[in-house]
C-alpha cells in the first residue's frame, strides 16, 4: 500500500508539472498580442502614449523578462496563488475572476453528478428486476443517452424557457438585480439554475440507469450467485451481493465524473449563457486574455488531477480484489 | 435408501429446439454411499447434478421424478426447492474455483449465508474451525477474500462450506478437475473422510476422468449422451465392465488396460451424437464394435447381478 500511495504520488506529481507547464506554454504560443489588444482598446492614437503604455503593460504581466525567468516567476506566483492579471477585466486578478465563477460551475455540477448517479443507479437496480419498469426504462434510458447533449439542452431551453416560460434560458441570475444576501435574489438565482443542471441531470442519467441494469444482470448470473442460490439463499441476498459489486465499476464511474467537476460543463454554460468556469473559458478566447484562460484551465487541471488521485486511493479501499493486485496477491 | 431418481427427463430449452442433455435416467443411491458418475464431456453429467438441486433458467424438468429420503423433491418449483437446499441436498459446483463472493471475506459469506438459513455463526465456528483444521485450512482464512485463496485452498474452503450443515446428499461436479495432482489427491481423501465422520450422508461424485473415481467412489455410474450405460461397484467396472462404453473408457486408461487382460482400445473414436436431435435407439450405436440390428430400439438399464446394471443389448 505504501510503495502503492508513492508511485501514484510520482505518477500525479509529474503530470501536474508537465501540465502546469503546457498550460504556461500554449497562451504563449497562440496568435494575438494581448498588450497590443489592451493598447488598441484604449483607442489612444499618440504613439508616444502607446509605447509607454506598451511598456507599462508589460511589465505589469512579467513580459519584458527573458522567458525562462517568466517560467521561473510563474510557479513562484502560482505558489503564492497568483495567477496575474486579467486583461479582459483590468485590472481584476485572474485568481478572484475564477474563484467567482466557481461557485457557478460547482453549483450545477455536484448536484447534477450526484442526483443523476443516485437517481440512475436506483432506477438501473429496479429495471434489473421488474421487467415492466426495464421496457420503460431502458428505451428511454438509450434514448437521452444517445441524444447530443447540445440538442437534449437546447430542446431544454426551447421547451421550458421559450414556449412555456416557465425558466429564464440565460445568465446566473437577472441582470436587472445586484447579487446580496436575500430571498428574492436566492430565488432568482434557483431560477437560472434549473434548466442548466436539469440538462446535466438527464444527461447522464440513463447512462447510470442501462450499466446499472447491466452490471447487475451480470451479476447475477455469475458463479458466485449460482452458488448461493444452490445452497438456499434467499433471492434478497443475491440481490444484495449483485447490486454491491455492480456497485464498483460504477463508482469508478463517478469518479471519472467528479474529475470533469470543475471542466464538465463547458458546453452548458455556453448554451445557457451560465457564468461558470467553462463560460469565463470561453470569455477568454473570445478576448484573447491569456491569463485568464491559464488560470481557469490551470484551476481545472488540478481539480482533475487531486480528484482522481483521491478517487484512485478510495477505490483500492473499497474494492479487495485492486488491493491484493498490489501487494502481489498470495493465490 | 438415501435417493431414487426414477426416469428423470430434464432437457435445455434453445432457439433450435430441445437439448435432451437429460432424457430418462433412473438409479439409485444408498445411505452412505459415494457414486461416482463418469462419462466424457457433454453427456449430461453436471446436468444431472444440477437437475438434483437447482434447475437454471434454460433447464426445464421434463419429467420423472426424485425421491430423498422418502420425501419427492419438487424440482421444477423453484421456491419450494429452496427448504431441501444445503440442509438435505447440497452441491460443489463445476466452477468452485469462482464459487465465491469476490468481494466478500469468506467468513463474513459464510455468516450471511447461515444467517439467511436461520443458524447463527457463532454457534457454528467451532464446529467450521474444526473442519477447516480436518481439510488442513487455518481458521485464518475466514478473515481473507477468495482471490487470496489458492485453488486447492478454494476448493476445500467450497466443500466445508457446501457441507456444513451435514446435507443428506452431496453433489460434486468435476471436484478435482481444475487441481494439481498432489491438492487432487488431498481434495479426494476430504471427500472420503466427510463421508466417514458423518458430515454427509451419501455423496454423488462428477467426473469426466473415471481414474479419479477409483479413489473416492463405491459405486460408479457411467453415462453416455443423456442415457446410462452402466452402474457397478467401482472395482466390478474396473474388473469386468459390461457395456462396450465403459470397457473403452477404461481402455483409454493406460494403467488400467496394461493390468487387465482387456484388448487395448485405442482411445474412443467418433463423437457422442447431437442432443438435440439424438438417434432413435441405443445412443452409442455409431461407435459401438457390437453394435448389431436389435441396437435400433432403446436397450432398458436391467439389472444383471446384485448391483451391476447395464444397458446393452450385446449384454446377456
Ligand atoms: N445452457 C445450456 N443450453 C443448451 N444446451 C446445454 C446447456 N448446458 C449444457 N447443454 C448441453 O447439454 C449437454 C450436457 O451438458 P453437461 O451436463 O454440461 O455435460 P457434462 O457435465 O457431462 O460435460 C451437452 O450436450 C451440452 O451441450
Ligand atoms: S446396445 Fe448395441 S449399440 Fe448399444 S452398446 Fe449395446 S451393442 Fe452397442
Ligand atoms: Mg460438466
Amino acid at each position: 500500500m505504501r510503495g502503492y500511495l508513492a508511485r501514484k504520488t510520482l505518477v500525479y506529481g509529474v503530470t501536474f508539472v508537465v501540465a502546469v507547464t503546457l498550460n504556461w506554454l500554449i497562451p504563449r504560443l497562440m496568435p494575438g498580442d494581448p498588450v497590443q489588444r489592451m493598447v488598441a482598446r484604449a483607442a489612444v492614437q499618440h504613439p508616444e502614449t502607446i509605447a509607454s503604455m506598451t511598456e507599462y503593460y508589460e511589465r505589469t504581466f512579467g513580459l519584458d523578462l527573458p522567458i525562462w525567468q517568466q517560467y521561473l516567476n510563474y510557479w513562484a506566483a502560482l505558489f503564492r496563488g497568483d495567477l496575474g492579471t486579467s486583461v479582459w477585466l483590468f485590472p481584476t486578478p485572474v485568481s478572484q475572476v475564477v474563484l467567482d465563477a466557481v461557485p457557478y460551475t460547482l453549483g450545477i455540477m455536484i448536484p447534477a453528478i450526484l442526483l443523476s448517479f443516485v437517481v440512475g443507479n436506483s432506477v438501473g437496480a429496479m429495471a434489473a428486476r421488474s421487467r415492466w419498469l426495464d421496457n420503460v426504462a431502458l428505451p428511454v434510458g438509450y434514448l437521452i443517452t444517445a441524444m447530443p447533449y447540445m440538442w437534449l439542452a437546447i430542446l431544454l431551453a426551447w421547451g421550458f424557457g421559450v414556449a412555456l416560460g416557465w425558466f429564464p434560458v440565460a445568465g446566473g441570475y437577472d441582470f436587472g438585480l445586484v447579487p446580496q444576501w436575500s430571498w428574492s435574489f436566492a430565488g432568482d438565482l434557483l431560477q437560472h439554475w434549473v434548466l442548466p443542471f436539469l440538462s446535466l441531470f438527464l444527461v447522464s442519467l440513463g447512462g447510470w440507469a442501462i450499466g446499472m441494469r447491466n452490471l447487475i444482470i451480470y451479476e447475477l448470473e455469475s458463479d458466485y450467485a449460482n452458488y448461493l442460490a444452490a445452497l438456499g439463499a434467499p433471492r434478497r441476498l443475491i440481490r444484495q451481493y449483485a447490486f454491491r459489486n455492480a456497485m464498483l465499476p460504477q463508482i469508478t464511474g463517478l469518479a471519472l465524473q467528479l474529475g470533469t467537476i470543475l471542466g464538465g460543463a463547458l458546453v452548458t454554460e455556453i448554451v445557457f449563457a451560465y457564468p461558470g468556469l467553462g463560460k469565463l473559458v470561453l470569455s477568454a478566447i473570445q478576448n484573447q486574455d491569456f491569463f485568464l484562460l491559464q488560470g481557469t484551465l490551470l484551476f481545472v487541471v488540478i481539480g482533475v488531477l487531486l480528484a482522481n488521485f483521491v478517487i484512485d486511493i478510495v477505490y483500492v479501499l473499497v474494492d479487495p480484489r485492486t488491493r491484493t493486485g498490489l501487494t502481489g496477491g498470495t493465490a | 435408501m438415501a435417493l431414487a431418481v426414477n426416469d428423470l427427463k430434464v432437457w435445455y430449452r434453445t432457439v433450435r429446439g430441445d437439448v435432451k442433455a437429460l432424457d430418462g435416467v433412473t438409479f439409485e443411491v444408498a445411505d452412505g454411499e459415494i457414486m461416482g458418475i463418469a462419462g466424457e464431456s457433454g453427456c449430461g453429467k453436471t446436468t444431472l447434478g444440477k437437475a438434483l438441486i437447482r434447475l437454471d433458467t434454460r433447464m426445464r424438468h421434463v419429467g420423472g421424478s426424485v425421491v430423498l429420503d422418502d420425501v419427492e423433491l419438487p424440482l421444477a418449483d423453484d421456491g419450494a426447492m429452496r427448504r431441501h437446499r444445503y440442509r438435505e441436498v447440497s452441491l460443489i459446483p463445476q466452477y468452485a474455483m469462482s464459487a465465491m463472493n469476490p468481494t466478500r471475506k469468506i467468513g463474513r459469506m459464510i455468516r450471511d449465508l447461515l444467517s439467511a438459513h436461520n443458524v447463527r455463526y457463532a454457534d457454528v465456528l467451532p464446529e467450521l474451525e474444526r473442519r477447516l483444521e480436518l481439510v488442513g485450512l487455518d481458521a485464518e482464512v475466514l478473515g481473507r477474500y477468495p482471490i487470496e485463496l489458492s485453488g486447492g485452498m478454494k476448493q476445500r474452503v467450497v466443500l466445508v462450506l457446501s457441507t456444513l450443515l451435514n446435507p443428506s446428499l452431496l453433489v460434486g461436479d468435476e471436484v478435482t478437475s481444475a487441481l494439481d495432482v498432489s491438492s487432487q489427491k488431498a481434495v479426494a481423501r476430504a471427500l472420503v473422510e466427510f463421508r466417514d465422520h458423518g458430515f454427509v450422508r451419501s455423496m454423488i461424485v462428477i467426473t469426466h476422468d473415471i481414474s479419479v473415481l477409483f479413489q473416492v467412489a463405491d459405486t460408479i455410474l457411467v453415462m453416455y449422451a443423456g442415457h446410462l450405460a452402466e452402474k457397478a461397484p467401482a472395482k466390478t467396472i474396473i474388473s469386468q465392465p459390461l457395456h462396450p462404453y465403459t470397457k473403452m473408457l477404461i481402455g483409454a486408461l493406460p494403467k488400467v488396460g496394461d493390468r487387465y487382460e482387456e484388448q487395448q482400445l485405442e482411445g474412443i473414436e467418433g463423437r457422442p451424437p447431437s442432443l438435440l436431435e439424438p438417434p432413435a435407439g441405443c445412443r452409442f450405436r455409431d461407435r459401438c464394435p457390437l453394435v448389431h440390428d436389435k441396437c435400433a430400439e432403446a436397450p432398458p438399464f436391467r439389472k444383471v447381478a446384485e448391483g451391476h446394471h447395464v444397458a446393452c443389448w450385446a449384454v446377456s
